[in-house]
């Protein structure tokens, strides 16, 4: 199997869907001449013209809301958006229109489309361009929002996402464009919705998402040098959410810290939480602990840039915690 | 899956029940929420609701029988389901089992403790007492779900199983090592025995008494008031009060319309509580290492019933005008007759009254109800002679009220000071207006 980047993966999966339906465009910012500000998109301009690959003006309400228009005659668009930290000046075509129209419409028009772009924080970029909008964007009915954090889980994703007759949401991440990964070059899906049990172990389950997957990996890698195997719950979609995966898992280990990028007050963790007290309760040896951003906008300073973020000692620290070993 | 029905904490101080009626027969389908019995507790006649779904297969106590909170009383499991070791396993004898051996919380039960989960059901059982220091938070034992729920399956008995945890939480290691090296002490199996009806009956020809079983209010005032009399150092403070400006008040009051009618017991409430506002440092609750001061009031009334003493609250009752404690103690007097009182209804208080005045009782003592720290006792209002400022004779209105004090918290000049606040307003019932 060939090994690529998480950056070609999102590129093959585009161009693979591109070539198989011709209702799928792609438009944003920079993508046709300029090949993507972080290269996604390149050398799609030149195999599908400019039709079907349209750069558009700095103007995320006004695309976006093409999209949606597109998508309800019956277009396939996927919709770049340069950052997701952007894509807040288009969130009321994502939550009003997108969203809402095959509910409002009476079942009449469906929005088979895709935002999609960096989320969350890469380095030095600051309080406005370091966010992660996974429980934002989780939080509304009508838009399911994938998270893969590696590359065959950005190709499968991706493509089930321009697949889906839904308006789907596929939140990348530019510290993930260069990583590498082994990635079948044949057609493949990734069920959305579906979790993946990315590492076994009997002893604690991390459940997390994501850029927070590697971070999970490592610290797994870590704690079983110290005889703690844990189960790594990646959820890869975080609505709709694989209940059961989390819960399987941890009715095995019987403990639980959850990993996210974002912030404490209602992310992601605090559903999956409640998920766990909900159908686990009587599984549990341990309170669970979240990881996450501390709750602040992110420094610039490197020093607390680092500080601010969920990383690998506080993940291992918490799995220690809830191990009753630290 | 097979739910237990146990015996629930229906009120705050409830240790055990006495099960009125089976409203679902064995047999009947039951949804979770479904009212399954009524309960008498120690205070009111409340509803046992079901915790799972399924048939009502077997009830473990007959109509009439008291069991231990936490008891087994009941299985609800699906129609097919062998529910025969969980009958055997785990029932408790209804009427016989000792109170004391149940819930070893401690002597003076704080009112607002006890939730329903606080007791756990494995700890049900009587046992000898536990051999090592067990995690125990006020009578609870501090485990993890996993760990109570391993101990339940095997039968080990937490109260003897030492927690390594945080706190000393009991974890699963914990569990399984105590199960591993044998000292687990293992819940004994019983049997449902089957329980004698209480009903009282005259024998003929027989002796000129009857024996009464105790009901469950009468039980715990029983229990509740020697708590006080015993271990409160108490003393009594005594004083008339002139009414005659409360009578012409209360008379002006009633002339401009039934809106405006109150009773002396109205009047006094309010005095009551607008004096403790102004003397926090009776307002209190003695905690055993801490005395707490509260900023609000919350007036007990005390209110006799055909089945005993019940204290329903007024609360906030320092913010209220006359009217509405007039209207609030009238409409919680009628629903403690009716035992429709909720319990957090008559948990809560932070200082009593209780009126002997209308049963003609010129003066008494009332006992405390702890954790408070005081309650008044009112007599009845009466005519007397007295020596007038002219040196004449005069006919005046005069009550009599006497504080029973905690003197752990109030000492004798304290006590009188808040007794002088209250004579001025009760004196000068104009005063309670500015």
């Amino acid at each position: 199997m060939a090994i690529i980047t998480y950056r070609e993966a999102l590129n093959q999966a585009l161009r693979e869907e591109m070539a198989r339906d011709d209702r799928v465009f792609l438009m944003g910012e920079e993508v046709a001449q300029y090949n993507g500000a972080y290269k996604v998109s390149k050398g799609l301009l030149d195999q599908f013209g400019e039709m079907r690959v349209v750069d558009t003006p700095i103007t995320e309400l006004g695309f976006a809301g093409v999209g949606v228009g597109a998508a309800m005659v019956g277009l396939r668009p996927v919709i770049e958006f340069m950052t997701w930290n952007f894509a807040l000046l288009a969130i009321d075509q994502i939550v009003n229109a997108a969203a809402k129209m095959l509910y409002m419409s009476g079942g009449q028009y469906n929005v088979p489309m895709v935002f999609r772009g960096p989320n969350g924080a890469a380095l030095q970029l600051s309080a406005q361009h370091s966010q992660a909008f996974e429980s934002w964007l989780a939080h509304i009915p009508g838009i399911k929002v994938v998270t893969p954090g590696t590359p065959y889980d950005a190709k499968g994703l991706l493509k089930a996402a321009i697949r889906d007759d839904n308006p789907v949401i596929v939140l990348e991440g530019e510290m993930l464009y260069n990583t590498k990964g082994e990635v079948p070059e044949d057609d493949y899906i990734i069920p959305i919705g579906k979790a993946d049990l990315k590492r076994e172990g009997e002893h604690c389950s991390i459940i997390t998402n994501g850029k927070m997957v590697l971070v999970a990996m490592n610290a797994a890698d870590q704690l079983a040098k110290e005889g703690i195997r844990v189960d790594v719950v990646d959820l890869r979609t975080v609505r709709p959410m694989d209940i059961e995966a989390i819960t399987a898992s941890v009715r095995k280990t019987n403990r639980a810290v959850v990993l996210e990028e974002g912030w404490e007050l209602a992310g992601i963790g605090a559903q999956v939480v409640d998920y766990i007290q909900r159908d686990c309760f009587d599984h549990l040896d341990a309170p669970i602990i979240r990881v996450h951003q501390v709750d602040v906008p992110m420094p610039y300073a490197k020093a607390l840039e680092r500080s601010a973020k969920p990383d690998l000692a506080k993940t291992i620290a918490a799995v220690k915690k809830v191990m009753y070993v630290d | 899956m097979s739910t237990k029905v146990y015996m629930e904490a229906l009120s705050p101080t409830m240790e055990e029940g006495r099960l009125v009626k089976w409203l679902k027969a064995e047999g009947d389908t039951v949804k979770s929420g479904d009212v399954l019995a009524e309960v008498e507790t120690d205070k009111a006649v409340m509803e046992l609701v079901a915790r799972g779904e399924g048939i009502m297969r077997k009830h473990l106590i007959p109509e009439g029988a008291t069991a231990p909170v936490t008891s087994l009383v009941g299985i609800i499991a699906a129609a097919d389901e062998d529910i025969s070791a969980l009958i055997g396993g785990a029932a408790v004898p209804a009427a016989a089992a000792p109170v004391a051996a149940v819930a070893p919380v401690a002597p003076v039960a704080p009112v607002a403790a006890a939730p329903v989960a606080a007791v756990a059901p494995v700890a049900v059982a009587p046992t000898p007492a536990a051999p090592a220091a067990p995690a125990v938070d006020g009578g609870r034992v501090r485990t993890s779900p996993l760990a109570r729920r391993i101990a339940d399956e095997q039968g080990v008995n937490l109260s003897g199983v030492q927690g390594s945890g945080p706190g000393g939480r009991i974890v699963k290691r914990d569990i399984e090592a105590a199960v591993t090296s044998g000292s687990a002490n293992l819940v004994a199996a019983h049997a449902p025995s089957a329980t004698p009806a209480p009903t009282p009956r005259r024998v003929a020809g027989g002796p000129e008494f009857r024996d009464e079983p105790l009901t469950q209010i009468r039980k715990t005032i029983a229990r509740r008031l020697a708590e006080s009399i015993g271990p409160i150092p108490t003393f009594y403070l005594t004083a008339e009060f002139d009414l005659s400006r409360a009578s012409e008040m209360r008379t002006a009051a009633a002339e401009l319309g039934d809106a405006f009618k109150v009773s002396f017991n109205d009047i006094i409430l309010k005095a009551t509580a607008t004096a403790l506002q102004q003397h926090p440092e009776v307002n209190a609750h003695w905690l055993g290492d801490k005395i707490r001061y509260f900023d609000t009031v919350h007036l007990g009334m005390a209110v006799a019933t055909d089945d005993g003493l019940i204290v329903p609250v007024i609360f906030n009752a320092e913010q209220k005008r006359m009217s509405e404690i007039s209207a609030e103690a009238k409409a919680l007097a009628k629903r403690a007759r009716e035992r429709k009182l909720k319990p957090e209804e008559f948990t809560g208080s932070t200082f009593s009254v209780s009126n002997l005045g209308m049963m003609q009782i010129d003066q008494f003592t009332a006992i405390i109800n702890p954790p408070e720290v005081g309650i008044l006792a009112i007599g009845a209002i009466e005519d007397k002679v007295v020596v007038g400022a002219d040196g004449g004779f005069e006919v005046k209105k005069k009550l009599r009220v006497t504080m029973s004090c905690d003197h752990r918290v109030i000492d004798g000049a304290v006590g009188a000071k808040f007794l002088q606040t209250l004579r001025r307003l009760i004196e000068n019932p104009l005063l309670m207006v500015f």
